[in-house]
């Protein structure tokens, strides 16, 4: 049961995740991807992290998607106004893009994936209680620094957006 | 999982969709209505007696007249807008909870369908979901004016949610859980939240008008500005869909704001009714008068106050009921300092 539903949701994830790639209209390729955060937020209930899961679900599907959406709609991306790459780009694109899945599939060969089944260690880990603790307590330093680092990038953001006083 | 267990969450699916769809229907009537009395005029009278058709009439003119789908628009996300927006607007009650438990032969049957322990988180995510109802249906209609509706409407529920975020903040460091159905249980007999959050609950009411787009920030659909709004090119229930979503929005959000503010299910006095069922109906009522009560505050400030202008929508979103969240969260956790909750 656990097995065959963890497949069948990667192989909707998967096939979304495509369907953002080849998709020819922005707006279609960022709904794809609307449903491809909605698929992994299924992943994050199968593993019972529901604090993460419901978080991705507000932030990305939410908030990040959105603003995507907002963004594409204000944008006239027709193929005629589009500048086509040359083939050379194209082509570079491609290499550093296998590049990458190669370095992902080293990774994960070498961390010894293969056909062991995945265990959870501590199965309630994700749930907000316990998360809060471990957040809170044994990470409570790189939580904060991390925090830090947003509010920096708000900062910087802000200061970037806002107009020259001359 | 046994049958009896699936037969009882079915008929509580049930029957909570239906009471949601059927107060909607009516909150349409009951707006006519005091719009009437607002601007001394009788309302809708004409279907059955004092109007009470008058939905019925409605929905049937809705459903019969003519589907127009435009021929640029796409046609697949023309439809899914509008069914979105009605999506999102129901699977929110999943967790609210409606009463106590009750003692039916020999069962104790739970009022609330789904008891997940992010309650609270789970209605944020719908409700940043509703805007996609509103957003592809802007821009599937491939008229300009849709969109420019859509693009408010996106940017506006982004913004008020982060007030509404921030407000929830206070609340959840003072109840210290996220199950709608623990906060519930801690708010028993007249220990309600009003009274500890005022704050936190005008910014929290605030935003879910905002959310609503219900007036004042009823920005995504304005006749003078945009034609019509994000639902310029509909007909037919389409058409009806969204305005209807809107409805039940309304009710979704008064509900959940009887249940994080004022008690939900809980009355004074409650603890005096030896009966469990008794009490659990009585509580049942009570959050229904809760519920109607604020559907009432929503009407009488629709029919009161002006819509804003949109700079004023961001600079009251932005630069007034972020801070005061902020200062909202300081001063409660001063609080809980001090007293000790």
């Amino acid at each position: 049961m656990g097995h065959s539903l963890f497949y069948l949701l990667s192989f909707i994830t998967l096939f979304f995740a495509l369907l953002v790639v080849f998709a020819k209209n922005p707006i279609h390729s960022s709904l794809y991807m609307v449903m491809t955060f909605f698929t992994i937020t299924c992943h994050y209930l199968i593993l019972n992290a529901q604090f993460l899961a419901i978080v991705n679900f507000i932030v990305y599907m939410g908030a990040i998607m959105v603003l995507i959406l907002f963004s594409i709609m204000f944008l006239n991306l027709n193929q005629a106004t589009e500048p086509q790459k040359s083939s050379l780009l194209k082509f570079a694109g491609v290499i550093s893009a296998g590049l990458l899945m190669l370095t992902l599939v080293g990774a994960i060969v070498k961390t010894g994936g293969g056909d062991v089944p995945f265990e959870l260690i501590k199965p309630d880990i994700g749930l907000v209680k316990n998360l809060g603790r471990v957040l809170f307590n044994e990470f409570l330093l790189p939580f904060e620094i991390a925090s830090v680092l947003l509010l920096s990038a708000m900062v910087g953001a802000v200061l970037l957006a806002k107009k020259e006083i001359n | 999982m046994d049958i009896a267990f699936i037969i009882e969450k079915l008929i509580l699916i049930s029957a909570i969709l239906g009471i949601s769809l059927v107060i909607a229907m009516y909150t349409t009537l009951a707006e006519r209505k005091f719009a009437g009395f607002f601007q001394d005029r009788v309302g809708p009278n004409r279907a059955g007696p004092w109007g009470l058709l008058q939905p019925l009439a409605d929905g049937v003119k809705l459903f019969t007249k003519e589907e127009i789908i435009p021929t640029h628009a796409n046609t697949f996300l023309f439809v899914l807008g509008p069914s979105l927006s009605m999506f999102t607007a129901c699977i929110t009650t999943a967790v609210i909870p409606w009463g106590q438990d009750l003692f039916l032969f020999g069962r104790q049957v739970s009022l609330q369908v789904a008891d997940i322990n992010v309650g609270v988180l789970y209605v944020f995510g719908v409700v940043s979901l509703g805007v996609y109802g509103v957003m592809i249906g802007g821009w599937a209609s491939n008229n300009k004016f849709s969109l420019l509706a859509a693009v408010r409407s996106a940017s506006q529920n982004i913004s008020y949610e982060i007030a509404m975020g921030l407000s929830i903040i206070a609340l959840l460091m003072m109840t210290g859980t996220l199950s709608l159905r623990e906060i519930s249980e801690q708010q028993s007999g007249m220990n309600w939240n009003i009274f500890y959050q005022p704050l936190g609950f005008l910014i929290f009411m605030i935003c879910s008008f905002a959310e609503t787009n219900r007036t004042p920030f009823d920005l995504p659909e304005c006749e003078t500005e945009l034609v019509g709004g994000h639902h310029t090119e509909y007909s037919s229930m389409k058409l009806g869909f969204y305005l209807f979503a809107e409805y039940i929005n309304m009710f979704v959000s008064s509900a959940i704001m009887a249940s994080l503010y004022f008690g939900g299910y809980n009355y004074p006095f409650m603890h005096l009714i030896s009966n469990p069922n008794v009490a659990a109906l009585i509580g049942v009522a009570a959050f229904f008068t809760k519920i109607l009560l604020f559907i009432f505050f929503f009407i009488w400030v629709r029919w009161t106050v002006p819509r804003f202008r949109y700079d004023q929508l961001m600079k009251l979103g932005w630069k007034v009921l972020i801070p005061l969240a902020i200062v909202n969260i300081a001063l409660t956790g001063a609080g809980i300092l001090i007293f000790g909750k």
